[in-house]
């Protein structure tokens, strides 16, 4: 299993938690991050994900290999989608699977904040105007 | 010295291309973005950019050297 994969193709949700199944795992949390259509008062119809590829996958490995040590998760993975979206698609997803839930639930939410804070990956929202505009993390507008 | 530079996000639309040759005769990170904010017209500062060399973080007293494939990495903004 892969810790961290940049994706161009559909995330298949379901095949990826089935992966972290585990005799010794007592529970399992997964987060799914999905393109809204709307931010920050603007009214978006599509958006594009662009990646530094060779350094998003070394740091969103990094980050899930802490989150393994760290939480003592038995499994866990990351896939981020790269190239145009659409509303209502799977834009990234986290799974962990541990012995107690605490662990899951406190290692998928360190994957997903992390990859958001430090992974290099950038959001282009195109909205209903026909404007476009890269966002910062706190999805505010780059002046 | 000869960098190659990489551009994403809002620094590859000012700049109009995805990478650069760049020849300088200094290996200051700082000075060489200095360089290519006059060139394309960069809005974001330094500061709030990281600096990635050959693929890994490096912090911004990192020297350059001939060949170095260089991004000035803007605040991401994944999931």
């Amino acid at each position: 299993m892969a810790y961290f994969t940049l994706s161009q193709a559909p995330i298949d949700s379901a095949l990826l938690a089935r992966q972290l199944a585990d005799a010794r795992a007592g529970a399992c949390v997964t987060f799914e991050g999905w393109v809204r259509d709307h931010n920050d008062g603007h009214a978006v119809r599509r958006l594009d994900y662009q990646a530094y590829a060779p350094l998003a996958q070394s740091e969103g490995e990094r980050i899930v290999r802490e989150a393994v040590q760290r939480f003592e998760l038995i499994a866990a993975e990351c896939v981020h989608r790269v190239g145009a979206l659409a509303i209502g698609d799977l834009a990234v997803w986290v799974g962990a699977s541990s012995a107690h839930r605490d662990a899951a639930f406190a290692g998928c939410r360190f994957i997903i904040d992390e990859v958001k804070r430090r992974v290099p990956i950038w959001k282009n929202e195109h909205y209903a105007s026909g404007e476009s505009g890269w966002l910062h993390p706190d999805n505010t507008p780059v002046e | 010295m000869k960098y190659r530079v990489l551009y994403f996000a809002s620094l590859r639309d000012k700049a109009g291309v995805d990478t650069e040759e760049f020849q300088a005769a200094h290996a200051d990170p700082r000075r060489l973005y200095a360089e290519l904010r006059e060139r394309h017209g960069f809005s974001l500062k330094q500061e709030s950019l990281r600096l990635a060399v050959n693929g890994a973080f490096v912090g911004w007293d990192h020297a350059l050297a001939d060949g170095d494939e260089v991004v000035f990495v803007p605040p991401v903004s994944g999931g």
